[in-house]
Parts: structure tokens; C-alpha cells; sequence
């Protein structure tokens, strides 16, 4: 698939979350940990939001998490994905602590808060993957 | 003087003394682009100091929301010299602060009467809340949300709903019932902007925005303006209109990085709870009413739990239609609220509160004189108030 045919939202970005979006592209699911106190956190900021360290390590984490919620959303607010409403938007807990938005890869009429997931990655472009989750197996 | 003595010498000293709106019913069905927030605010300022009965003049504190430019404001109100100057975010957290400020610079000398202008007119102007990719790389939404297809306050919300249910069984009705409850309210209401009755089937038809959320869980988007006037105690009792004090309000942030919260905004409604009571020495079963910020339905079942009406979780059964009717234990929303008088973000809300204490409400007038209000937005920022006759 090419960029041109692409017609979802991609993540704005810039130099604090460009280390995100490069692990993704590497299938590698990384967050800001503190080097000073082992913290992790998201979304991402420039300092530890626990003991302000500015001296942080994208670190890879675990990849395992578990369905905060979801919801099918039926209103079209994004022209790119008319064609698939109701779609699914999760909220993921990972197993790190952070929460996060996400899609589910799968089977929706299994989904129950709770149940646990694990990460997968989804190439929508040559340049950007997205961090998704399926049913842990 | 420690902050518990602060709290109980603040009690009763500043006062609502006016309040005014427009006419949200009329001109939801009358829209115009070129309906300015200025025009808006200029309307309910006049109708808030035609309240009180106080000149213009005697005005010496501004705090404007969702009006662009306060210097803008004042000079077409002719408020040169001011004491206390201040503008907020248009955001429906902020009606609730502004009052807080407001009654800070009161209670601080800064000023003696101030008036808060409100204008809104997102409607004529199509504003939309969700959808738009703005804000950049520093906003979580357009980095790491609009992707997936995440978008609007009402999405996390129906989030937080669908793990409410999960979690306590909630059922999609207890939604049903406020939209009901809201609606019949704003049948009284002369100025609201939907007074079509619902029925139960009519909720459970309606279709889905955010699943598990429908049409009627969601606030209006409606034009309009309110301005509450707000002076000393001692001020307000020379005014054309009994006073209505506030006898507490306190704010609290539950700020993690999402609209949602993973806890029902438990934390700062919690504190929130015990800054109100206790300071304003009575107990939630002495609230005469409650007005409860109500973007989405659901943010009433969380600031009932949060302030202790009932425990955690029992909000799906301690909503019942005859709890939070007009004549009902607890009313809830007598005007309508966001989701059926008109979406002024917490403003309408508080001027309701004034209204129903001084009992002039009619056909919507809780009975039997309620001495207590209370106002609550559950919220990233939540804000509370309660009010006494």
C-alpha cells in the first residue's frame, strides 16, 4: 500500500516521539523509562513526570497488556475509515502501567474488558507502523 | 490560618447577585454566522445587571470565557477602569473556576463586583468537537489517538461507560433515564432548546455516536450566552433580589495525560466532596438539588458516586426516575442541562442553581423552597460549588 492510498490520520509527530514511531517501523514497542528512577510513561514528555529527571532511555517494553475498554465508533469523524464503521477504538493498559488508545486486530464480538492482549504491528505505510493489539494467546 | 479555617471563614461571604441569558430556544432555531460571542455576552450582561438591579458602573471586576478578547469586551460594555481583570478558557470546565476566581477576588478585596460574560456561538458558526486533526505533535490527540479513528470527549467517555458496566452491570437504561429526566425538565423550561418528550424506546432507538453512547447521551451544540454577577455578602443584601451565597466550592484535577479516567474522576471528586461539606456544614442528604455537568449522561452516575449520594458503583441503581424528578429526593438537572436546555458549558448550570434558590422557576420550581444547591462537572479539572438561599 502506498502513501497515496492511505486516507486515515497519521501520527503527528516530531523529535521527542520520533523514537517511537522508529521502534514501531522496527516492530519494537518502546516507551520513555527514567534513568533515574526506572519510571515509565506515556504519552510522551521530555522529563520524568514522577522525580523530573530529564534523562530518559526509549526503552522496549513488554508488549503485553490488557482491554482497559472499547468502543465501536459509529460517527464519521474521519473520512477514512467510513468504511468500516462501527470500528473498534481500544483502551489498552499495558502491563507497564500507561494507557493508550489503540485498534484491535481480531475478532470484536470476543472482546471483554480485561482480557489480555499483546501487541502487533501494522505497516499502513512504507514509513509508519502502528502499534495494534490482538487477543494474547 | 490553616486552609479548614480559610474554607469555614470563606462560607456565605460572597454572593450571587445577578444573573442573565438568552433565549437558547430562539436562537437555536435561528442561526446567523455572524453571531458574535461579543453580541452574545452583551445580551446576558444586560439581562444579569437588569437582575440585580445594579449600574453598570458599579462593576469593577470582568472575567470573560469563551470570548476572545477581554479588552474587546470591555469597551463595548464601556468597563474602562476595572479592579479585577481575568479570562478563561472556553472550555466547560472553566464556568466553575471562573467562579472561583471571582469569589477569590471578592473575598480578597480586590474587587466588589464582578461580573463573568459567557458567549458561545458555536453553532452559527459550526463548531464541531471531534474529528479535527489539529494541535500537532505535542497533542496526544493528533499524535497517537486520530490514527486509530479516536476522536472527541464523548468517545472517552463512552470508554469510561463501557467499564462501568463491565465492572458494577450498569445497565444502558440508567442513560436512558437522565436523558428523560433532562428533557421532561426542559419541557418547563421556556428557553431551552429540545423539549421533544422521549420514552424509554425512544432512547434505546436512537443511534449510536460512540457505542455505548447515542444521540440523547451527548450535549446540544447551541448558540448563547449567560453572565452571573457575583459581589460581597454584605453588597449583595441591598440588591433588588434575595441573595444566593457560596457556601463552598472546590476544584480538583485528575490530569493523566487522557480525557478519560481510569478511576471515574474518583480522586478529585473525592476531594472535592470533602471541601464542599464539611465548610459548608451540612451533608449530602441537605442538597436541595443538584445541577451536574452533563456533556455526556454518563458524568452524572460518576459525580453522584464521587460525592457520596450513594457508593461506588450503585449509581446504576440509585438513579431512578422518581429520585431525580422535580418533586423526587434528589432533583437532577432542572433545567434540562446540556444535554436538552442548551450547551453553555456549565454556565446555564449555574445560573439555574441561582434561580432555583431564589424560587423562580415556575412550572420547573423544586418544591418546597430548596435551601442548598449544588453544582458539580466531573472532569479532567472538576469544579464544584454548593449554594444557599
Amino acid at each position: 500500500m502506498t502513501t497515496s492510498e492511505y486516507t486515515r490520520p497519521l501520527p503527528k509527530m516530531n523529535k521527542l516521539t520520533q523514537p517511537y514511531w522508529d521502534a514501531a517501523k522496527k516492530h519494537e514497542f518502546h516507551l520513555q523509562k527514567c534513568d533515574a528512577c526506572a519510571h515509565v510513561w506515556f504519552p510522551p514528555a521530555m522529563c520524568c513526570p514522577n522525580c523530573l529527571s530529564e534523562k530518559y532511555t526509549w526503552t522496549r517494553m513488554s508488549g503485553r497488556a490488557t482491554l482497559w475498554s472499547w468502543i465501536n465508533m459509529w460517527q464519521m469523524y474521519f473520512k477514512g475509515f467510513a468504511d468500516e464503521r462501527p470500528y473498534v477504538v481500544a483502551y489498552v493498559k499495558l502491563e507497564e502501567g500507561p494507557l493508550l488508545m489503540s485498534s484491535i486486530i481480531g475478532d470484536r464480538e470476543s472482546l471483554q474488558c480485561d482480557m489480555p492482549l499483546e501487541v502487533t504491528f501494522d505497516d499502513v505505510t512504507p514509513e509508519i507502523s502502528l502499534p495494534k493489539f490482538k487477543a494474547a494467546k | 490560618m490553616s486552609r479548614d479555617s480559610f474554607k469555614r471563614d470563606f462560607k456565605d461571604k460572597v454572593a450571587f447577585a445577578g444573573v442573565g441569558n438568552t433565549d437558547f430556544g430562539a436562537m437555536y432555531r435561528d442561526l446567523d454566522p455572524e453571531r458574535s460571542n461579543y453580541a452574545l455576552g452583551l445580551t446576558a450582561f444586560k439581562a444579569a445587571l437588569d437582575d440585580c438591579g445594579i449600574d453598570k458602573d458599579d462593576i469593577d471586576g470582568l472575567l470573560v470565557s469563551r470570548v476572545p478578547d477581554i479588552g474587546r469586551m470591555a469597551e463595548i460594555l464601556g468597563l474602562r477602569h476595572l479592579n479585577f481583570a481575568s479570562i478563561l478558557p472556553g472550555g466547560g470546565r472553566y464556568s466553575g473556576t471562573s467562579v472561583e476566581y471571582a469569589a477569590m477576588a471578592i473575598y480578597s478585596g480586590q474587587a466588589n463586583t464582578v461580573a463573568l460574560i459567557y458567549g458561545n456561538n458555536g453553532k452559527s458558526v459550526g463548531d464541531r468537537y471531534g474529528g479535527g486533526e489539529g494541535g500537532g505533535a505535542e497533542a496526544t490527540s493528533s499524535a497517537f489517538d486520530n490514527p486509530y479513528g479516536m476522536t472527541s470527549p464523548g468517545a472517552s467517555h463512552a470508554h469510561m461507560f463501557r467499564r462501568h458496566q463491565y465492572l458494577y452491570g450498569t445497565k444502558p437504561e440508567i442513560l436512558g433515564t437522565l436523558a428523560i429526566n433532562h428533557r421532561r425538565n426542559a419541557a418547563l423550561n421556556p428557553v431551552a432548546v429540545m423539549k421533544t418528550p422521549v420514552t424509554m424506546e425512544d432512547y434505546l432507538n436512537t443511534r449510536f455516536i460512540a457505542e455505548p453512547l447515542r444521540l440523547l447521551d451527548y450535549c446540544l451544540i447551541n448558540d448563547g450566552g449567560v453572565c452571573l454577577i457575583l459581589t460581597s455578602a454584605e453588597r449583595a443584601k441591598s440588591l433588588k433580589k434575595p441573595p444566593v451565597y457560596l457556601s463552598a466550592t472546590q476544584s480538583s484535577t485528575d490530569y493523566n495525560g487522557q480525557y478519560a479516567s481510569d478511576s471515574f474522576y474518583r480522586e478529585p471528586l473525592s476531594r472535592i466532596r470533602d471541601g464542599l461539606f464539611g465548610p459548608a456544614g451540612i451533608t449530602q442528604k441537605d442538597v436541595g438539588f443538584a445541577e451536574i455537568y452533563d456533556n455526556f449522561t454518563p458524568t452524572v452516575l460518576y459525580s453522584l458516586e464521587g460525592l457520596g449520594f450513594c457508593g461506588y458503583g450503585e449509581s446504576g441503581s440509585y438513579v431512578t426516575q422518581e429520585r431525580i424528578a422535580l418533586n423526587g429526593e434528589l432533583p437532577v438537572n432542572t433545567s434540562g442541562a446540556h444535554t436538552s436546555e442548551s450547551y453553555m458549558q456549565g454556565w446555564a448550570l449555574h445560573a439555574e442553581a441561582v434561580r432555583q434558590l431564589r424560587g423562580e422557576c415556575g412550572e420547573r420550581q423544586v418544591p418546597n423552597s430548596p435551601e442548598h444547591g449544588l453544582y458539580i462537572c466531573s472532569a479532567p479539572l472538576s469544579v464544584g460549588h454548593i449554594m444557599r438561599r
